[in-house]
Parts: C-alpha cells; structure tokens; sequence
C-alpha cells in the first residue's frame, strides 16, 4: 500500500480541504494587515472578527473579545498559567496533575526553581482524575488550576465542569487546556465556567501555528509579551491571517461535524473495531485508560513483552502511522509519564501504542490495519526473549520485571 | 522519527540470528523489561571458536540492530577474537547510532562479556555483586559499567554517560554520582607519558620544552572535553604562570583544577616540585 495509513491524529491532523481553500486569498491576493488604516487590510480585518466569531460560537463563548489568537497551545497554556501569576503576584501555588502535557508541566517545573510551588493531582490505573485530591489541595495562596479536558495519550476526559464549579465558588482561576477534546467532544466555556481555555489548530484540521485562548470576560491576566495593541494587547504581533481564517473555518468545520451525530459515531464505531479486534487478537494486550469516560478517536493498547518504538517502526515498514508511549521512540528513557502516572506495569508501558482516529478514518483504513497487526506483533514476539520465557518456561512474568 | 542508517534499518526489519540454538554451549541473559530492553545471547562453540551466535531481543530498532550485529560479528571468530569487540564496534558495524541510543550497543557489549566469561569458566555472580555498587537505582545501572563506557569511549559529560547507559535518565538523583565518576575517571584517563619526573635538575630549556609538552599532550585534553582551555603564560624558574580559558575560565573549581589537575601533571610529568600560578 503507497498511501498512508494516518492514526496517529492526536499529534496533528491534515489540514481540511475547506479549510486549505478559504486560506489561500490570504496569502496572496488579500494580504493586508488588519491593523492598516486603509481599506485593503480593513477588509481583512472583518474576515479576522468572523473568523473569531466562528471560533467563539464553537467554544460557547459569549463575546468574540473572549477569544484571544495565539501561535498555538503552548503559547496559549503559558499565557494563560504565567498571566495570572503576573497578575495575583502575592500567591504562589499552582494547582495542576500529573498527566499534563509538556506546556503545562515543564512551566510549572520551571516556576517551583522561580519559588513556586506546585501540586500535582495523581491520576488511578485507569487515568482517571483523583478530584477530591485536587479539592483538597486548593488553599489561599491557589493562584490558579490549571486541568487537561482530555488527555492526549489515553483520550481520558476529567471531570472539568465539577472542578469548573468548584474553583468559582472557591474563586480560585481555572484554566483548561482543550487540546484533545477540540472537534472531538462539545466545549462549552460556560458548562465548565472555567475562566481560561486553551486549543489549537492543528489537532482540528486548523493549519499549525494557530491556536486560541479563551479568557473571559473580567479574567485578571498580564500579558506575557508587550508590543502593538494586537488582541487588545493582550497579545501583541502581526496576526497570523491565514492561520486565522483555517481555524475560524475549521471551527465551523467542528460545529457542523459534532452536530452531525451519525458522523460522531462512525469514528467511534472506527476506534471500537480497531481496538475490540487487537484486545481480541492478542490476549497479551490490553487498554490503556479508562474505556468509557473518553475521547471517541482515542485508543492506547499496551501488547505486553514487545516494545512500541520496535512496533512503530513495523508499522511504518506497513504504512502505518501511530504513536507511541515507549521511552525509546520519544528519545527520554523512561516511558511516558502519562503511563507511568497511571501505574501502567513497565512490562507493558514500553509497548503502548497509541491509535488516534480523525474523521477522515474510513473503515478499510481500520481493516487494514487490523490485517497485519499479528504479523507486526508476531515477529516481535518471535524476537522476544520474554515472551520465550513465558511460553516455553511458564516464569511468571513479575520474576522477569524485577 | 530516528535517524537510523541504513544498516540499522535493514538490520530491525530483518535481522540476522533471531531465535534460540537449542544445544547452545553458553546462555547469558542481559538487561531488563523495567529498563525496557533485554537480550539473550545464545552460542554455540567448537574448541575456542564460536560457529555459532543467535539472539532475542526486547527493545526498540537499535537494540534489535545492535543485537545482529553483534552475532554477525562474532560469528567464526575465536572467543580471543571476540573478547575484542567493544560497543564501538557494534556501533561502527551499524554505521552509527542516535546518540541516544547509545546504551543498545552497550548491552550487546555487556551480553558479550558475560557469555566470555562463562566460557573461561569464570564466575558471572549476579551482576549487581559483580559490577559494583549500583549508581542509578531507576536503570539498574553499575558503577563498573559506569566507569567502563566511560574509558572505553572517552566520556565525559552525564549526558553522554546517559546516552550509553541510561543512567540519569529519569529522576536524575544519581546524576551528582555520576559527575563524581566522571571527574575520577578523568583525572585517570590522561595518557602517560614516557614519566621522565624525578628529582634531578634539569636545565631550563629542557623544563620549558616538558611544561609546554606535558599541558599540550596531557592537560589540555582534558579541559577540552569540557570545553576549557588553558594556555601557558611564562615560566620562571620552576614556577608556571598558567590562564584557563573557555568553560573552565568561569568555572567554581578552577582552583581544584588547577592543583589536582594541573599542577599534579605538571609534578608528574615534569619535576615534583614545580609550583603553577594561575594568572587570572
Ligand atoms: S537513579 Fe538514576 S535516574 Fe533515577
């Protein structure tokens, strides 16, 4: 097969078609800068305020002005975590989990060396959020939650209205970082009354380079960098137009999709095959998070006694792409820290794989995949000097992992 | 995505050796599934010669790689011959590994050790007794397995440690340990030599002529792997007036450099009571 197989939608996703076409004015026909006095770039300026417009109304926002455009998530998370500290100054303590992606962790490890200091919530086996931990950890000096809607290796949602809830009565800042839950699940800002949220674009068929953040009305926050008046300089810089126009169409491209129920259960009928046909399969797998209280495209499945860096890459030799949980595809040593979080055994963490659906999945793409799965898994565990023992000698696998 | 090489990449998808040799004269089992690769090493022997090598592996590309490479290598050698081959080797044979993985070349090395001693009949006790004091508890990883890859192939950063062994790669609450390590091994590494440093009095050029010698053959290399310098201003007498330049210019020890390093070669090298001034 020459075409490839794309499951790995939770690290990026193709830009739409109609998303590609209602950019490309903007790179060279209509290139104005919204900012100009002239008509040429004030034109472009409402092609900007619809496109926000679009934005807001796919995240229940209820002013445009609440949706701020940045470069992406990681700039989004950061403004969002280190402009409230710049605004509550006198407080010091963070509030966020374990299993956060690197915007949100690695900030928050840099601010406890500037003297912060930070709760991580644990997560359980399953993925799932200890809420009341989360609670409980909230004091006076909280400046800010910042929580994951859904995370990106296991598709497992948190409960952010509950927490949503919980900081406004405590009135501690909340901000969500949506990444994974974008086009996959209905944000509403006001179901989760949180006060910041960020996305990004390319995790919803939005070029890269483009992402937003909600700020609420009334939201205390400094800006992180100082220049023009941009986004009522609350983030200064020539906007990105046509990154602008992708994610104002790709938005609607979202609303359109998540109304269309039919659609929102093929892809989950799409992940339910693929995943019921590998735990089928190979008794020696198994999943990875919680199987109901998650994303519909995600599946993270562990095959015990194989490494995932060395079932990547046969996949890659089949045409498929995936992701993978393992320490030696990422470069670090260990394996992910979402898994390691969860308890995940390592017998089984350094062979997770994780399968991410778009909607552009179709079902013989799944079929496939399913097809040569055993022989990627086969020939792995033929190399497999655990599996060998298992087989042959019946040593329990814990003596093994020691 | 790794860059792997070519061999590398054919090697993964296809590799040479796989499986077991049911009457194998020598089994020996390396790594571990925490760590998250594993190799077992099986040969078969006739007199000193190995006519026969297969493996399995648990790991990702490189160590499946690694672990052919090694059996094709040794495969009609003598275990003389064999004892020979280190992870540069391996890594030579595969046209190179990412630095990061460097560690799958050095289990094939640690498999082939064991399986050699074993052959000489000597005791492989179990490792962590035999290797010394266990530095990183996340890996498993020895102090003698430290120290090794880091004379065998002239480390001399934790990063680089952690590239061939994993050490220091997750908590990091070994890493000051391994610093220590790499700071002995250092200040062993540096090449004698022909030790002409004795007590009889030597004319001044001779002296000038063994100082420049012995900071270009012996001190700078040292200061160089960590991205310092040193250059000789003036010498007097037996007093060396010395300027560290490059990281070591700013660096917390210099002091320490310059007596334990400096001035110690200098005394080896050259006359024992030679005195270095640091001219700042
Ligand atoms: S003890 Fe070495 S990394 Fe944790």
């Amino acid at each position: 097969m020459n075409t490839i197989i794309y499951l790995d939608n939770n690290a990026t996703t193709k830009v739409a078609p109609e998303v590609l076409e209602a950019m490309l004015p903007f790179f060279m026909e209509r290139y104005g800068n919204p900012s100009s006095m002239h008509d040429f770039g004030g034109d472009v300026a409402h092609d900007v305020e619809r496109a926000r417009q679009s934005v807001a109304q796919m995240l229940g926002a209820d002013y445009d002005y609440e949706i701020v455009f940045t470069s992406g998530a990681t700039e989004s998370d950061n403004m969002a975590i280190l402009g409230t500290l710049q605004y509550y100054r006198d407080k010091k303590h963070i509030v966020t989990t374990k299993v956060e992606h690197p915007a949100v962790l690695n900030l928050c490890r840099q601010l406890e060396r500037e003297g912060y200091s930070v709760t991580y919530v644990p997560v359980d086996r399953e993925g799932n959020l200890d809420i009341d931990y989360l609670f409980d950890s909230i004091t006076n000096d909280t400046a800010i939650v910042s929580v994951m809607y859904a995370n990106n290796e296991t598709g497992v949602i948190f409960p952010v209205e509950e927490i949503g809830a919980f900081c406004k009565k405590r009135g501690v800042p909340f901000h969500v970082d949506a990444v994974q839950a974008i086009g996959k699940i209905p944000v509403d800002v006001n179901k989760i009354q949180c006060d910041l949220l960020a996305i990004s674009g390319h995790k919803f068929h939005a070029p890269k380079g483009i992402g937003v953040l909600y700020v609420r009305r009334g939201t205390r926050l400094r800006p992180i960098l100082y220049g023009g008046h941009q986004e009522k300089a609350r983030r200064p810089g020539t906007h990105n137009v046509p990154g602008i126009i992708g994610i104002g169409k790709a938005a609607e491209l979202v609303i359109h999709h998540l109304a269309n129920k039919d659609e929102v259960q093929r892809v989950k009928k799409l992940r339910n095959k693929l995943e019921e046909g590998l735990l089928n399969q190979f008794p020696n797998a198994h999943l990875n998070g919680n199987k109901d209280k998650r994303v519909d495209n995600t599946t993270n499945i562990g095959f015990e006694f194989i490494e995932g860096e060395a079932i990547l890459l046969y996949l890659n030799e089949k045409g498929i792409a995936a992701s993978s949980g393992s320490a030696c595809s990422s470069g670090s040593l260990e394996p992910s820290h979402v898994l390691r979080a969860m308890g995940v055994p390592f017998t089984s963490a350094h062979g997770s794989i994780r399968f991410s659906l778009s909607r552009y999945t179709t079902e013989e793409e799944i079929d496939y995949t399913l097809r040569v799965m055993p022989e990627v898994v086969n020939q792995l565990l033929e190399i497999s000097p655990y599996w060998d023992s298992i087989n042959k000698k019946g040593k329990p696998i814990g003596e093994l992992a020691r | 995505m790794w860059e792997y090489t070519e061999k590398v990449k054919e090697l993964y998808k296809n590799p040479k050796n796989v499986g077991e040799i049911p009457d194998a004269d020598v089994v020996v089992e390396v790594g571990s599934i925490v760590c998250g690769d594993a190799l077992t090493l099986y040969l078969k022997l006739d007199g000193d010669k190995i006519v026969d090598a297969k493996f399995k592996t648990f790991g990702c590309g490189s160590a499946i790689a690694s672990s052919s490479a090694l059996t094709e290598m040794i495969k009609g050698k003598t275990v003389e011959e064999a004892a020979k081959i280190s992870n540069k080797d391996i890594v030579e044979f595969l046209g190179g590994l990412p630095d990061q993985k460097m560690h799958c070349s050095v289990m094939g090395q640690e498999a082939l050790e064991k399986a050699i001693k074993k052959i000489k009949g000597q005791k492989v006790e179990d490792e962590h007794e035999d290797e010394g004091a266990i530095v990183c508890q996340c890996f498993g990883v020895s102090e003698n397995l430290i120290r090794r890859v880091i004379k065998e192939n002239n480390l001399t950063t934790v990063e680089e440690v952690t590239n061939y062994t994993k050490a220091g790669g997750a908590c990091g609450s070994c890493i000051p340990k391994i610093e220590d390590i790499i700071k002995e091994e250092l200040a062993k590494v540096v090449a004698k030599p022909e030790a002409t440093a004795g007590t009889k009095s030597m004319s001044n050029l001779k002296r000038m002529q063994l100082v420049e010698e012995t900071i270009q053959n012996v001190i700078r290399p040292v200061l160089m792997r960590d991205g310092g310098d040193i250059e000789l201003i003036d010498i007097d007498g037996k007093k060396v007036y010395v300027a560290l330049r490059g990281h070591c210019a700013h660096c917390v020890i210099s002091d320490v450099t310059m007596k334990n390093l400096v001035q110690e070669k200098l005394r080896e090298f050259v006359e024992q009571d030679i005195e270095v001034i640091e001219v700042k």
